[in-house]
This record gives structure tokens, sequence and C-alpha cells, in this order.
């Protein structure tokens, strides 16, 4: 069982009555360490022990702190009609920003224009296209996976308004960007403008990566039947296990023995997000959807319908092990609450991907 | 804790006049947001708040009844959604959207009122056939298990699709769907919703229960409604009820295995569905019964539905047909017969009821049909089979209506008595309770003055009125049985012998002793009530007999005779007799022997005669009776004119001498005065003047002894009456022309009595004054007359 799902002391005695041995009934294939029917005592959604992230990092990009002698700007060639992604700001403000493709081209054209009766002596000008993965905890490094530099001007003076187009062609950015709890995926535009003694001019322009995955060709449902010995049996199913993000969850589950008196149930997305590796290990779960199924309790031979649409929530494809840095996975998690609130829950994990 | 108990914490009136309140306040409060959001045409806002005006029907703390109010509330708020929902559609938005859309709600009963009333909205479009909508609908509501806010919603779907089934004339039919597709709609919503009313009885304390039972039976219609949705598809014909429609319904009432639902569905059924459909289909719906729990009311039931069935028939009689070709009777009979056996523990008075019911079924339907009805009271026999009287009384009250049933259809116990098995069923009763039924049996007898003329079934009557007319066992001790109750019942009886008629005296010979047989046997008590009307009924059959001129003797032993009617008499008297019942069988004797006389059987009515002197002698004993009992045989004697001179001289003689051997002087005197008509019968008769002057010569003597008794011990002579009512009887005699009798003799008489009359020693009496004068009056008026008459008056001096 995995280990922020283990039920808090007070609930041993639920725990012996329960027998909630993982596996024990279990007929799938399915070997994941979440697959255990758990059991927890409280109605509040999450028990998992609570690490909270120091998120107070300052902005560390700032353009030179004397005020610099020009503005920098970055346009990209077909701003017009590409296509934008909202992104969620960590102050919770939604800009939207210019969308990519994993095998587009990167192009535009870099604008410097010198402030009035200013004159920009450089070193040279050179435009990055970088791949980050910022993990928070560990004080905001950025790691690069992907850089890549184009020359724009040999080392001269700018005396007025002059632009570089700039391209990127089908370049491989094989990560999605990401927004998470305790790590930032991004890609990002960055145009340097290096001077000899005063500090270097720099400028960024985030971007927005998607990738496609193709429909994946084999797509089992996941089945299963589950219980506590002699209280309560389920055989729940899933049509797939593998759902693009407007996808629909269908499925169903059926009572096979219910001697408890069930309230209610309900069927959870939750992504848990897992950063660094070996003991460093951090995971942050959260719960996106709460989606009642049944309302009542059943008897044995009840089948109850689940169609939950996913369109409504803010999921993204499931990473895994990115650059070895982080994952990203998805689970359904079916809880049954009783009337003395406890909670029944099975987890199963569903891989999500982005369909063209 | 019990505030915090999710479930059916249904509490007094006052908290739930509070809750309601307070949800209806909610509701009213996001539903004003929500037709905010309407005017707006804005259909997030529209949904959110429609939402949380429907999260009020979640409330577990309502009663069904206030649970309803609240539907009621926020079903007319969705109405006002739906008008959005289609103008939506008209703007443009595809109701696939919004269905698509108001699943997002994260509370699922929200969510699926939501969702039922888009559909509605969906269906109409016809944007998607209504099948595949209805399906979508009827299969996600499965979400909700609770009982009472599962019922609701199911009802809300019920509701609001009842006018976009496909059925045949449907706009919705064809890409739609088929009826097919409606059937199996409602078939499913009807299964789901039934569940969770059954499952109603399981939720919360143990005990609420009887309390909780009888919401449960208010919500009932919820139900029921959608059988009445099935009865109105224009596309379930017989065919589809026959092969789905009630197969289905029918397989979920037995399964549901409760009482309250499989009463008031069956009941449901039988209301809804039209009568041929029924009739063509009894066998499966019979055959669900034996099925149900042990505890339902069943007779109810069946008795429903054969009382429907019958009424069909009443009108319209043209269907009769098909009752037998479908063989409705045997069906019931044999499902009776079923249905008792499957619930082992039905009282007796439901298996007896049930009888009942196929009883009145078969009267109404087939009342030609008495091989039916006499099976259904065989069926009742065996079931009463071993259990001896009946003593619970609702049963004997059951019993008592199988017997009366027959009775009142055909106003004719005739009929009732060529049921074989009626009398089995009557022994059953207990004794009180039979001797009632007998009574009724009578009565109807008497009322609709039903002949009885055959000997079989007279045999057969009074083996029905066993009771009546015998001991038995379970009869009360005879001192604690009401004399006048027992008087009444045997003048029933009594009366009933007067219906026994047949024109053949052979057969109704036998009537009378097949009668005779039963009465014996009823003790001594009866006999003096039962025989008297058997014996009157037997000289009837006298008269008849000797207006047919029969022969004397019987030819062959079959036939019957005067002889032989005689022959029963004599003994019926004699067993009267016995009883004792001296008077009253004297009586009998002496009306025997006259019709013997009239018969012109001397020794027959000799016979009798003899008997009613040994009677006499033997058994009556007081004056007064003997006085009667005198004149009875005397006035007899003198009309039988059948006697020869050696018997009758024996016969008088007896009579004579017992009349002086009176005890009271009067009476002496009375019966002598009396005695002379014997001596004097005219047309043929004897006529003997002398004797009749000495019988009124004797009997003045004894009036003067009478008197002279009197004087010396009162110091009186007592009234002149018996003088004056001698001289009567001269006067008779005298106008008959009796020679003896003078007019010399009628004047000494006369003046004798008037000369006693005045003097002092006797008593003077107005009434004898009165008698004395109206005689004077009358030899007064005789001699005016002015005939030959007068002229013997003339003689007769009168002052």
């Amino acid at each position: 069982m995995c280990c922020p799902e283990v039920p808090p002391p007070e609930m041993l005695t639920l725990r012996s009555r329960g027998s909630a041995r993982k596996g024990e009934l279990r007929r799938g294939t399915h070997a994941d360490d979440d697959d255990g029917f758990g059991m927890s005592g409280r109605p509040k959604p999450s028990n998992f022990p609570s690490r909270t992230t120091t998120r107070g990092r300052e902005k560390n990009f700032l353009v030179g702190a004397f005020g610099p002698p020009c503005k920098v700007g970055i346009e990209f060639s077909d701003a017009e009609t590409r296509k934008q992604a909202s992104v969620k700001k960590e102050n919770g403000q939604v800009v939207m920003v210019p969308l990519f493709l994993g095998q587009d081209s990167v192009a535009g054209e870099v604008r410097i224009e010198p402030l009035p009766g200013k004159k920009v002596e450089h070193l040279g000008v050179k435009i990055e296209l970088l791949g980050q993965i910022e993990l928070y905890f560990d004080r905001g490094s950025f790691y690069d996976f992907t850089s890549l530099v184009r020359e724009l001007d040999v080392p001269g003076e700018i005396l007025e308004c002059k632009t570089y187009p700039f391209e990127f062609s089908t370049v491989e950015m094989q990560y999605e960007s990401y927004n998470g709890v305790n790590v930032r995926l991004r890609y990002v535009l960055k145009v340097t403008i290096s001077r000899s003694y005063a500090t270097n001019i720099v400028e960024y322009r985030d971007f927005w990566v998607h990738n496609y995955s193709p429909q994946p060709e084999i797509n089992n449902s996941i089945k299963m039947e589950v219980g506590i010995e002699d209280c309560l049996h389920i055989e729940f199913e899933y049509s797939k296990s593998k759902y693009h993000l407007k996808d629909v969850i269908v499925g169903k589950i059926y009572f096979l023995l219910v001697r408890i008196k069930i309230k209610h149930m309900e069927l959870e997305v939750r992504r848990r997000e897992s950063t660094g590796s070996g003991p460093n290990t951090y995971n942050e779960s959260e719960t996106l959807a709460k989606y009642e199924i049944m309302d009542g309790a059943p008897v044995r031979g009840e089948s109850i319908p689940i169609r939950l649409f996913l369109s409504p929530y803010d999921l993204t494809p499931t990473y895994r092990n990115i650059n070895n840095k982080f994952s990203v996975k998805y689970y359904l998690n079916l809880v049954l609450v009783d009337e003395e609130d406890r909670r029944y829950f099975k987890q199963q994990e569903i891989t999500m991907y982005r369909l063209e | 804790m019990q505030a915090a108990e999710h479930d059916a914490v249904f509490t007094s009136a006052e908290e739930q006049e509070k809750w309601l309140a307070d949800a209806m306040a909610l509701v009213q409060h996001h539903a004003f947001y929500m037709h905010r959001a309407l005017d707006a045409n804005n259909i997030r806002d529209v949904l959110k708040f429609s939402a949380q005006m429907l999260s009020e029907l979640r409330t577990s703390k309502l009663s069904p009844q206030k649970y309803y109010e609240l539907y009621m509330r926020t079903f007319d708020e969705l109405r006002q959604l739906e008008v959005f929902f289609r103008e939506e559609g008209k703007r443009g938005r595809l109701n696939a959207d919004i269905y698509e859309l108001v699943q997002h709600a994260g509370n699922i009963l929200p969510r699926l009122y939501l969702l039922c009333t888009v559909g509605s909205v969906y269906i109409k479009s016809k944007e998607a056939p209504a099948k595949d909508v209805l399906k979508d609908l009827v299969e996600m509501s499965r979400g909700v298990q609770h009982p009472i806010r599962g019922l609701f919603l199911r009802s809300y779907l019920s509701q609001i699709s009842r006018d976009k089934l496909p059925d045949i004339g449907s706009p919705y039919e064809g890409e739609g769907g088929s009826v097919m597709d409606a059937v199996e709609f409602v078939l499913q919503n009807f299964t789901e919703m039934n569940k969770l009313w059954v499952r109603m009885q399981h939720q919360g304390l143990v005990r609420d229960k009887e309390k909780r039972e009888k919401e449960r039976s208010e919500l009932r219609d919820l139900v029921g409604k959608n059988l009445h949705v099935l009865s109105q598809l224009e596309g379930v014909d017989l065919e589809m009820y026959r092969e789905v429609v009630l197969p289905r319904v029918l397989e979920q009432v037995v399964n549901c295995k409760d009482e309250l639902a499989q009463y008031y569905l069956m009941d449901c059924i039988i209301q809804v569905f039209p009568d041929d459909f029924h009739l063509q289909t009894l066998e499966t719906l019979l055959g669900a019964c034996p099925q149900l729990q042990p505890t339902v009311d069943i007779k109810t039931v069946m008795s429903q539905l054969m009382e429907r069935l019958s009424k069909y028939v009443a009108a319209s009689p043209d269907v009769l047909q098909e009752f037998l070709q479908v063989e409705a009777f045997s069906k019931f009979s044999h499902s009776v017969v079923e249905v008792i056996d499957a619930q082992p523990d039905m009282p007796l008075v439901g298996a007896v009821s049930l009888h009942v019911s196929l009883l009145t079924f078969v009267l109404r339907v087939h009342a030609d049909r008495l091989d039916y009805i006499d099976q259904v009271l065989g069926a009742c026999v065996k079931k009463l089979e071993g259990k001896g009287k009946v003593k619970d009384s609702k049963a004997t009250k059951q019993l008592v209506a199988l017997l009366s049933a027959p009775l009142e259809k055909y106003k004719d116990v005739v009929v009732v008595l060529k049921l074989s098995n009626y009398a089995r069923v009557m022994e059953h009763l207990d004794y009180e309770t039979n001797k009632v039924m007998t009574v009724v049996l009578i009565q109807s007898i008497l009322s609709n003055s039903t002949m009885i003329s055959a000997p079989d079934k007279v045999d057969a009557l009074f083996e029905l009125l066993k009771e009546l007319i015998q001991d038995s066992e379970g009869q009360p001790l005879s001192d604690t049985v009401d004399e006048e109750d027992f008087q009444e019942e045997q003048n029933l009886v009594a009366r009933l012998v007067h219906m026994l008629v047949n024109d053949d005296p052979e057969q109704m010979f036998l009537i009378l002793t097949t009668a005779r047989k039963h009465f014996v046997q009823g003790g001594p008590r009866r006999l003096q009530y039962t025989l008297p009307p058997l014996i009157f009924t037997a000289l009837k059959l006298v008269h008849s007999l000797q207006a047919q001129d029969l022969p004397e003797e019987g030819e062959g032993s079959g036939s019957v005779s005067l002889k032989k009617v005689f022959q029963f008499l004599h003994q019926m008297v004699e067993a009267l007799a016995m009883v004792p019942a001296a008077e009253l069988s004297l009586r009998l004797y002496l009306q025997c022997a006259e019709a013997a006389g009239d018969c012109g059987l001397e020794p027959v009515a000799y016979e009798f005669f003899t008997q009613a002197f040994v009677l006499y002698e033997e058994e009556v004993s007081d004056s007064k009776a003997q006085v009667t009992a005198l004149q009875l045989i005397i006035g007899t004697l003198q009309r039988t004119r059948v006697f020869g001179v050696e018997n009758r001289d024996t016969l008088t003689h007896k009579a004579t001498g017992y009349s002086a051997k009176l005890l009271k002087k009067p009476d002496q005197c009375r019966a002598v005065y009396i005695c002379s008509h014997l001596f004097w019968v005219e047309d043929g008769g004897t006529i003997d003047g002398e004797r009749v002057l000495l019988c009124l010569k004797r009997a003045l003597r004894i009036a003067h002894a009478a008197q002279q008794m009197s004087s010396a011990t009162r110091g009186t002579s007592g009234p002149m009456t018996l003088f004056v009512e001698i001289l009567n009887k001269y006067l008779y005699y005298f106008e008959k022309g009796n020679p003896q009798v003078t007019s010399s003799v009628i004047q000494g008489l006369l003046e004798l009595i008037v000369t006693d009359m005045q003097s002092e020693a006797t008593t003077h009496d107005l009434e004898v004054d009165a008698f004395l004068a109206s005689t004077v009056r009358y030899i007064q008026f005789q001699k005016q007359k002015g005939d030959s008459i007068a002229e013997q008056y003339a003689s007769i001096e009168v002052q």
C-alpha cells in the first residue's frame, strides 16, 4: 500500500475488522502498489501527509538594475495565427501564451530598440531556446534539458532600432510544459546582449509546448473485484485504462455483497506529482475531480453506471520520469462512504494522453 | 447522534414543518438567482443555481409527505428551466452539448434532475432518437439508490417522459424507436422504482417500522403510475401484453418478496389493464398468485379479479364465449387450490372467502353451471376436511356467505339440493351457525314459495336441516335453550312441511315417509311440532286419494293406498302419543278417525276412536281437558257415519258413559245433553228420539242435583243456566220433529225455570236472565212465523 494512504492510527479497530489487506480479492492484473482496497477514517478528502512547499520565491530574471538602455522585444512570426494556451501563473492570474508542438519550428524576430539618445555597445547578441526544469524545493535551481543558441549579431553598436529574424527549425521539444506544485517545466526564448563592463541585457519570452500522442494501440479496460471480507464486495469496471484529456470515463460498479450502510459513492480523479529521486522523492497529491456517482445504499446485485466527462478538469497527460526529475501520474479513486463516515476506497492508475 | 443520523430520522411534525420551511426557503433563494440567470441567458449560472436549488432535494430529514411538497416546489421551477433549454436550442446551441454540460455537476441528484430536464427537451427536438435518450436516462438514474430520493427522481423521469414515448402514433415513433422501446423503458423504470420502494422498509430504526410502512404506503402510487402509463400505451396490444408486459411486471412483483408491494401491484395490474387482457392471460396472472408472500392478502386480490371479470360479462354478455374458451372457471378454481396450498399459514377464513369469491364469480358468469358450483363447494369441503366444526367466527361467517350465495341467486332450494357438497359444507358449521343457516334455508323456501316435490330432494333437504330436526352433538343442553326460540324454529320446520307438494299420490306418500323418517329422529320435544303438520298433509293426501277414487286395497306393494296412508297416520299419531302429548294426539286421532270415516273405512275409524278413548282414559286427567276432549270425541263421533250399529253403540255408549262420569255436575250435565246428539244424526244416521229424550232427562236430573248440591253447600242454588241450556236443546229437538219431545214437556220445563227464577233461593244472574229472555223471545218469534213451525209452537204458552 502506498504510504500516503495509510489510515490514521485511531482507525485501528476498523482496520482489523475490515482486514483490508491489499490484493486480497484482486482478480485484475495490476500489480501497482496502489491497488489495495483501503479505508480511511476521515471524511476529509486528503489525508496524505502534508508537506507544504515553500513558495516564496522571487522572480530572478529582472531586467538590468540600472535600467537598460534599450527595449528588447521578441515576436513570433506567426503570432497572429498561432494557438495560445492559457496558463495559470503562481499568483493565480491566467495569461495566454503561444502554444507550440514538439516538432514545430520556433521562428520570429528580435527587435532591439535603443532608448532615444542612447546606444547599445555589445559584445554580441544571441538568442537561446531553453527547456528548463525547475524544482522548487531545490532552491529554484534550473536544469536545462534543451539549449539551442543562435548568434544574432557580432560585437558592435546598435544605434537605432534593429530587428533580427531568428528560427529554430523542427526543434526537439520532447517534454510538455508543466506547472506543478513542486516542479515546473518551461520553455523559454532568451535573448542576451552581452556587454563587456555593464551587465548583460537579457530578455525572456515564455511559450508553451504540447505534445500529441497517437491513440494507444492497446487500451484495456480496468476491471477488478475488490472487497473487505464479509463486509463489502464490489466489482468495478472502467472501460479503458488510457484516456485523452477530453475523454469520458465510462464504467460501472457492481455490488456483489453489501453489509454496510453506504451513504454515497464518488469517483475522484487524483494527480500525484513525484519529484526528485531516491530518498529525496517528494510526492504531492491533489484531487482534481470529485464526482458523486451514487446516492444512498445499494443492495446486492445493483449495478451503478459511471460517466465522468474529463473536459471540465485541468488535466495534463501522464508524465513518466521526465528527465529523471519528476513524474506526474493520474489515478481514479473510487470512494465509498458509509453512514459513520468511514471511507472505503480503491485507487487505480490511469494513463492520460493528449490527443490531437 | 440522532440528529446526525444520516437516514430517515423522522421526528415530530413540528420539526418536519421547520425543516420543510427551511428547505423551501432555500429553494426559493436559489430559484431567484436561477431566474436572474435565465433572464440573462447565462447558461453557466443557470446550471449552477439550478443545481444548488436541486441540492435541497438531497435531504434525508423529511418524511415522504414533506419531501413530496418540496419536490413539487422544485418541479415547478424545473418547468421554467425546461423552457430555457428549449430556447437555448433555438438559439443554436446543440442539445447534445447541453446534455453533456449538465453532467458536469458534481452531485448526482441535481445532475440527474437536470439531465432528465434536458433529456426531455432533447427528445422533443428530435436531434437524437427518443429511445436512446430514454435509455440513457433510465440507466443513469440507477445512481440514486436512496429509496425516497430515487423514487421521486424516477417519478420525475416518468413524468417528463410520458408524452415522449415512442408509442404507436406518437411523433417520436420510427427513428425515435418503436413501442417496444417505450415498453422497455417504462418497465425498467417501474422495476427500479419498485425495488427502491420495497427497500424503503429497511431504512431507519426498527421501532419506527410501523410508521414507516404507513409512509411507504403513501408513496405507492408513484410506483403504480408506471403500470398506468403502460396501460395507456397504444402499442401495447394483447400480444405485447401477454408476451412482454405481464411476464415482466409479474416477475418483478414476485421477486420483490414484499407483502405491501405485492398486494398493491397485483391490485394495480387488475385495475389498470383492460378486462379482455386479463381474460386472455388469466393463467399467467393467476400463476403468479401462489408465488406471492404467504402474508399477502391474496384473497382480496383474486376476488377483485373475479369481480372485475364477472362485471365484464355482465356488461357485455357476448364475451361469455371467450370465458368458456379460456376455461376461466377451471383456471380460477385451480388457482384457488394452489394459492391455499402455497400459503399454509393462511387463516381458514381466507381460504373460505376465496371460495366465496370463486362461487360469486361462478354465479355471475356461469349461472347455469351447477356442476361448477358443486365443484367449488367440493373444493371447500376438501379444505375443511379433518378440521371438524369450524370454530373461528370469521370463517364461519364466510361459510354462511358461501352457503347463502346460491340460495340468493337461484331463490330455489331445489337447485341447492342438487349440490351434493352443500350438506358437506354445512356439516362444518358449528351448531348455532348451522341452525341459523337452516333457518335461512327454510325462510328462503317459504318466502319464495318453493314447492319441493321429489322424495330425494326432500331427503336431501332434511339432511341439510339435520341440526334443526334432530338432536346432535354440540347442541346446548335443553334447559339452556330459550323455549321461544326453540318453538319458533320448530314452527318453521312445521311450515316447511306444507311446501312438500306432489300431485302424484304415490310420490307424495314417499315424500311423507321420507319426512317422517327424519322427523322421528327429532325426539319428543320436536315431534309435537313437526308431526302435526305432517299428519295434516297426510290427511290432505287422503282427501286427494279419495277424490281420485282409488281402490281401497293397493295393487302391488309400490303403489299407495288409503290403507297405507292410514297406517302411516296411525303410526305417527301413536308416536306423538308416546311423547306424550295426549290432548294433541287425541285430537289427531279424531281427525284421522273422521277422515277414515269419510273414506268408509269402518275398522280404521273404529281403531282411531279406540285409540282416542284409550288416550282419554289413560292420559287425560285434568277435568277441564276432559270436558274438552269429550266434547271433541262426541262431536267427531256424531259426524262419523261409517259405523255399523254395533260399533256405533259401543262408541256412543262409551261416550255417554264418560260424560256421566265427569267430575263437576255442570260438566256432567252439559256432556250428557251433548250426547243426545249422538242419537239424532240426520241424513241417514241414527235417529232415536227416545234415547235423545233419555239423555235430556238425565241432563235435567243432573242439573237438579247440581242445584241441590249448590244450595246444600252455599245456601243458594246456583244459576239456572243449565236449565235454560237444556231448554234450548229441547227446543232444538222439538223443531227437528222428535216425537218424544212434545210441547207439553217444553211447557213444563219452561214453567219450572220461570218459577225457579222467581224463587228467592236462586241466585240471580243477569246473563241467565238475558239468556232466558232471548229463548222466550225466540219461542214467541217462532209462534208468529205462521208456518208449520208456528203451528208446532202454538201449544206452548209464554207470558
